[in-house]
């Protein structure tokens, strides 16, 4: 109910520019509607704005999949059984710098970054040490890798193989969406057009071998990091699934084998009510781009499935425990949005690998939510708040109305090549910090209620060189125990798919199997593509 | 400081971390505060960070560095900024480098280190102090 004699000084924005109203009516809902509007409908149903299933959270929570991985594969797996000892029903495994961009661990690019910020994987065997005695059928694993995606599902899926499980019934996802890490999180390693082939080529394999696995989940999220608002978020995350699914029809499919693999990750900081209506919003959108733009006739492949749950720029180094008390509203938001992973962020994220006790508060966090609080017990509990359908109607309107202006400005992948999605969002992280600073932006431990002369007690995640040398030695040993013709063969064969046109992926597979490095297959695909050439723009 | 030139600032992301954001934030500041800033992207070698140093005859080295390396690289990097005779820059580090390591980074050479928390005023105005010859 928009007051119009009301004081410039008392209006509010969200932080994607939508006034918000001190009061909502029956009549703002109304008002805000799209003239085309599908309405919110009923969950499991078109346009899926109350969720993608019918029941929700009432037949299965969300799946908990906390993020993890550091040192070699003997270390991860040792955490990953923790993790899943203590509830965790999903894994989300953290590779190291030089196993993202494609080096080995003995590479001169490597040192001093093996196994630091995630495990390290050179070749199949670090893949099946890590997996080593885990059910990786029902314990769902993601792989959270970009650059060198195609290399490392071929490992994943070979691993899975021979570990006897049917890959045509295995379920996973890797993030694989390398459009974004030109935007943000930086592990490209080829230029775009090979980088976006190669993303086609794992949708077109996933969809004729393993049609249960989602070979790419779209990040909004790091698109948000990088400075972005929840809106632009959104709308330059579907932009990006768009050209992704682009891709695929090129490649002679059907809309409908290959669109309901499609997952997206999300980004959850920010304000309460403007995260839960951007996934509101969003959902709904979604659907309709695929029904509408696309043609598809299949429900799923009009789900937005997402993970949501981290949110590092939330969170702070200043009085890392209140970190403990955002990610509990970071979960709420995750589970009134209608996630179906959540990742949730743990409080010492700010600034070092989680510790197993920072894990388990963030699992015991959901735990709560589950067990404790009702909070799966009824689907979308918010529908029919006049603030929150009214902020989904408007949250709605803004991303098609920046998805326009992606296009009238010649789509989502020019502008990311010429550097000019990179240049606007790092513009809005300009003037979020200046916010910040100026005290316009009011963050709780650093412009407001601080603690002087605080010093932060902060317990860093030990890097261990042994692990490094470990890894190298493991390298060394693998590389001569193979058939040296044999790998020379399995490379020239990856060289001649990559020089081609055809789907590198089944080369890359036999690649693997011969127990080819990460560096030697990541050679191959340079020699023939190139390096990405970054574009100098800030 | 001689007047006509502006102060010039290589701000360089070392290593394989990825994460650009508060880099490019702190170039934006330094230019607005009247700095000649020029940015290399990511992945850099230290080769990669002394040439363009040398390139540029930059009085400020500043390296951006979130994901833990920041002492081999800068170990690393200390070797070739002798060896180009660099040693005469300003060198800075910002990024998540945690309190116990700044010593060690003072020692090797790094004349101020930031972190995540740092501010950006904080942050130009001691380039500003510590470039006024």
């Amino acid at each position: 109910m928009s007051n119009p004699e009301k004081a410039m000084e008392d209006r509010r924005f969200n932080e994607s520019g939508i006034e918000i109203e001190p009061l909502y009516g029956p009549e703002d809902v109304v008002a805000s509607q799209a003239d085309d509007s599908d309405g919110i409908g009923d969950p499991g149903a078109f346009p899926f704005t109350r969720g993608i299933h019918r029941e929700m959270y009432r037949k299965r929570p969300w799946t908990m999949r906390q993020y993890t991985g550091f040192g070699n594969a003997e270390d991860t797996n040792e955490r990953f059984k923790y993790l899943i000892r203590t509830g965790n029903t999903g894994l989300n495994v953290a590779f190291d710098l030089p196993t993202q961009c494609g080096f080995d661990s003995d590479d001169d690019m490597a040192q001093g970054e093996v196994g630091r910020v995630g495990m390290a994987i050179d070749t199949l065997k670090d893949m099946e040490i890590a997996f080593d005695g885990i059910d990786i059928q029902n314990i769902t694993v993601s792989l959270t890798i970009n650059g060198t995606a195609a290399i490392m599902i071929a490992m994943y899926l070979v691993m899975a193989e021979k570990r006897g499980f049917d890959i045509s019934k295995l379920r996973g996802t890797c993030q694989n969406d390398i459009l974004k890490e030109f935007v943000g999180r930086g592990t490209w390693v080829y230029p775009v057009e090979p980088s976006v082939r190669l993303v086609a080529d794992t949708i077109e394999y996933c969809a004729k071998h393993t049609p249960l696995y989602s070979p790419v989940s779209v990040c909004g999220y790091h698109i948000r990091e990088s400075g972005a608002t929840p809106t632009e978020e959104m709308a330059h995350g579907f932009c990006i699934a768009k050209a992704y699914l682009d891709e695929g029809l090129k490649r002679g499919m059907d809309i409908d084998e290959f669109a309901y693999r499609m997952s997206f990750n999300f980004n959850i900081f920010g304000q309460f009510f403007e995260q839960i209506c951007k996934f509101r919003a969003g959902r709904r959108q979604w659907a309709k781009i695929l029904k509408n733009e696309y043609g598809a006739k299949n429900p799923k492949s009009m789900w937005l499935r997402m993970i949501a749950g981290g949110g590092g720029s939330g969170l702070t180094i200043e009085q890392p425990e209140n970190n403990i008390v955002r990610g509990a509203y970071y979960a709420m938001i995750s589970a009134l949005s209608g996630a179906q992973t959540i990742a949730l962020c743990c409080y010492d994220e700010a600034y070092t690998i989680p510790s197993e006790k920072a894990q388990q508060i963030s699992l015991r966090t959901m735990q709560i939510m589950i067990e404790e609080m009702g909070m799966t017990d009824t689907v979308d509990p918010l529908a029919g708040s006049y603030y929150v359908e009214t902020l989904t109607n408007q949250m709605e309107a803004e991303i098609i109305r920046i998805m326009a202006d992606v296009d009238a400005r010649g789509g989502i992948v020019k502008l990311i090549s010429e550097g000019k999605i990179q240049s606007h969002v790092s513009k809005g992280a300009y003037e979020h910090q200046k916010a910040l600073e100026s005290g316009e932006f009011r963050k709780v431990g650093v412009n407001c209620y601080e603690i002087e002369e605080e010093k932060p007690e902060v317990a860093m995640h030990p890097y261990k060189v042994e692990d490094a040398v470990k890894q190298t030695e493991r390298l060394k040993a693998v590389k001569s125990g193979r058939d040296a013709a044999e790998v020379e063969a399995v490379l020239t064969q990856l060289k001649v798919a990559a020089e081609g046109s055809e789907n590198m992926m089944p080369a890359l597979i036999e690649a693997v199997k011969a127990y080819a490095t990460v560096g030697e297959m990541n050679r191959v695909f340079t020699s023939v593509f190139g390096r990405y050439d970054e574009p100098n723009i800030f | 400081m001689n007047e006509t030139r502006k102060t010039r600032v290589l701000l360089a992301k070392p290593g394989l971390d990825g994460h650009d954001v508060g880099a490019k934030v702190v170039a934006r500041a330094l230019i607005d505060a009247g700095f000649d800033v020029r940015y290399t992207g990511l992945r850099q070698s230290g080769e990669d960070i002394v040439n363009a140093a040398r390139d540029f005859n930059a009085d400020v080295i500043a390296l951006s560095i979130l994901s833990g390396s920041h002492l081999p690289i800068c170990t690393r990097l200390k070797v070739l900024i002798e060896e180009y005779q660099l040693s005469d820059r300003l060198w800075i580090a910002g990024g998540n480098i945690p309190a116990e390591d700044h010593e060690t980074l003072r020692d090797i050479g790094v004349d101020a280190i930031y972190n995540t928390s740092s501010s950006l005023s904080e942050i130009v105005a001691a380039i500003k102090e510590k470039t006024i010859e």
